[in-house]
């Protein structure tokens, strides 16, 4: 069999792979994007535990963010692909199910992902806070702000400028990190649909940006044509990533004084 | 909680140390080599040189880590008759080879954005003294210029080692056995991810505990006045 050109490998449609890896790209975009929102919440939640007076509260943040710092990413993926099944499987026993659960492997790695980027998340979040000048917080109050105000005009805008830089760092890491879901897979979604007496059944798989490359690579015998390619799709999406961080820290900081 | 268990796994793991922290400290060594030379390419007056040292850096620091160890194991596979033709099919067959190629070249684009920022920060007025005084060529780099840079780059390679140590876990993905690799397969054993997770997620802890402990005090015996500066600064 004659090996297929680089172009038709890559073409649009039922011949080619560039409908799937395109495909692909998006879900790895996903992935990264959910990922990071976990994240922002896991890493607010901690920063405010840092910040608060509660001893132990500031604690076990510190211990969230020591250990899945320390950690490395795939670890955690292990643990919440086999023991986040094991918990719902335990779970759904309670209730008379049988047998194992698996859970959709996109909730696993973006929870996986948003845990150890909130760790991160969580250092520039109180970096970005603890640099609001407190006069500031002070003048606001001398206006009678309070509360809700307060943080909506004075303090929110404030953290946003000064955590974006940082903020910009984790999402490369994240869109990087979001590659690790392609170990454990997204798993294969089973779809019942009825019309009347007729069940049909659709099956449909889903596979990021590395593992769609996998998938095509061993399929047609060419690897490298296909990592190569994911290698090109990946620095698109840091490319326009980073280019998109600038743009936000333009607008950002659109009303500092420059020095 | 079963201590049994906890202690069988940590057997079993602490097994995987000795190739964690060989290809981690290997590849340190051979990308920091890397790292400076691509340093140097970037500051070179040649320019093209200085284009190719950015591009590498783009490529690596642009894409996964992940990506590129698939990229040369799996994917330079296609090229099988050509590299055996050349002699070095032995290299690109091993996943242990592969891994280290992938870890060096990876750190190396990292470490060389640091030691650039190193060399950058030497202030021209020491160069131009020590011009004056007659120095140049290695003489300078070697006296004044690495001294400084090293001085000015340590920290941030620091963590660059903690993270390198972190990334040896995707070798794991290529049949290597490391601590991440041992983990894996005794999860799937036993189904029993949390302890698992708490003796290999210890053990990297250590690791790194020790590691920091030890850049700490390499930045003390070389910069006593910069590691003084460098801890979170005294409320006034």
């Amino acid at each position: 069999m004659q090996a297929k050109s680089f172009l038709e490998l890559m073409q649009w449609g039922p011949q080619g792979w560039l409908d799937e890896m395109m495909f692909a790209t998006g879900l790895t975009l996903a992935v990264a994007i959910v990922g990071f929102l976990f994240g922002l919440l896991f890493g607010t939640l901690a920063a405010i535990a840092k910040l608060s007076g509660s001893r132990l509260a500031k604690r076990l943040a510190d211990a969230y963010t020591t250990v899945f710092r320390g950690v490395p990413d795939l670890l955690v993926i292990y643990l919440f692909y086999f023991g986040g099944s094991a918990v719902v499987t335990a779970i759904g026993q309670f209730f008379g199910a049988q047998g194992f659960i698996g859970l959709p492997g996109f909730l696993i790695g973006t929870l996986a992902i948003g845990i150890v980027s909130g760790a991160y998340q969580s250092e520039v979040i109180r970096g970005a806070y603890l640099a609001v000048p407190p006069g500031e917080v002070e003048a606001a109050r001398a206006f009678g702000m309070s509360g809700r105000a307060l943080l909506w005009r004075i303090i929110g805008p404030q953290v946003l400028r000064y955590g974006l830089p940082g903020m910009g760092n984790i999402w490369q890491l994240v869109l990087k990190e979001s590659a690790l879901v392609a170990v454990v897979g997204l798993s294969v979604y089973l779809y019942e649909v009825r019309l009347g007496d007729l069940v049909l059944i659709y099956e449909t798989r889903f596979s990021d940006l590395l593992r769609q490359a996998h998938v095509a690579a061993g399929s047609t015998r060419q690897p490298f044509v296909f990592y190569i390619t994911a290698v090109a799709f990946y620095l698109v999406l840091t490319t326009a990533s980073t280019w998109c961080f600038r743009r936000a820290e333009t607008w950002a900081t659109r009303g500092m004084r420059r020095v | 909680m079963d201590f049994t268990f906890l202690g069988e796994s940590f057997l079993r793991l602490i097994g995987g140390v000795p190739l964690t922290l060989q290809l981690a400290f290997s590849s340190i060594a051979l990308g920091l080599c890397l790292a400076i030379l691509l340093a140097l390419m970037m500051q070179s007056w040649f320019r093209p040189l200085g284009w190719l040292a950015d591009g590498f850096v783009f490529v690596f620091r642009g894409t996964p880590l992940l990506v590129q160890i698939f990229l040369i194991y799996y994917g330079l596979g296609q090229f099988r008759p050509a590299l055996d033709e050349m002699g070095i099919w032995w290299f690109f067959r091993s996943p242990y080879y592969c891994a280290l190629l992938a870890l060096t070249l990876n750190t190396a684009a990292y470490g060389a954005e640091i030691v650039r920022g190193g060399l950058q920060s030497v202030p021209a007025g020491q160069i131009e003294a020590a011009r004056a005084f007659g120095m140049s060529g290695l003489t300078l780099y070697r006296r004044i210029v690495a001294p400084i840079a090293l001085r000015q780059a340590l920290p941030a390679y620091g963590n660059e080692v903690i993270l390198m140590i972190k990334a040896t876990s995707l070798v794991s993905t290529i049949t290597l056995m490391e601590v991440t690799g041992l983990a894996h397969k005794l999860i799937s054993e036993t189904f029993r991810s949390f302890e698992v997770f708490f003796v290999a997620g210890a053990i990297y802890l250590a690791i790194n505990f020790a590691v920091t402990r030890l850049i700490e005090l390499a930045e003390h015996r070389i910069a006593p006045d910069l590691a003084q500066a460098n801890r979170p600064a005294e409320v006034h």
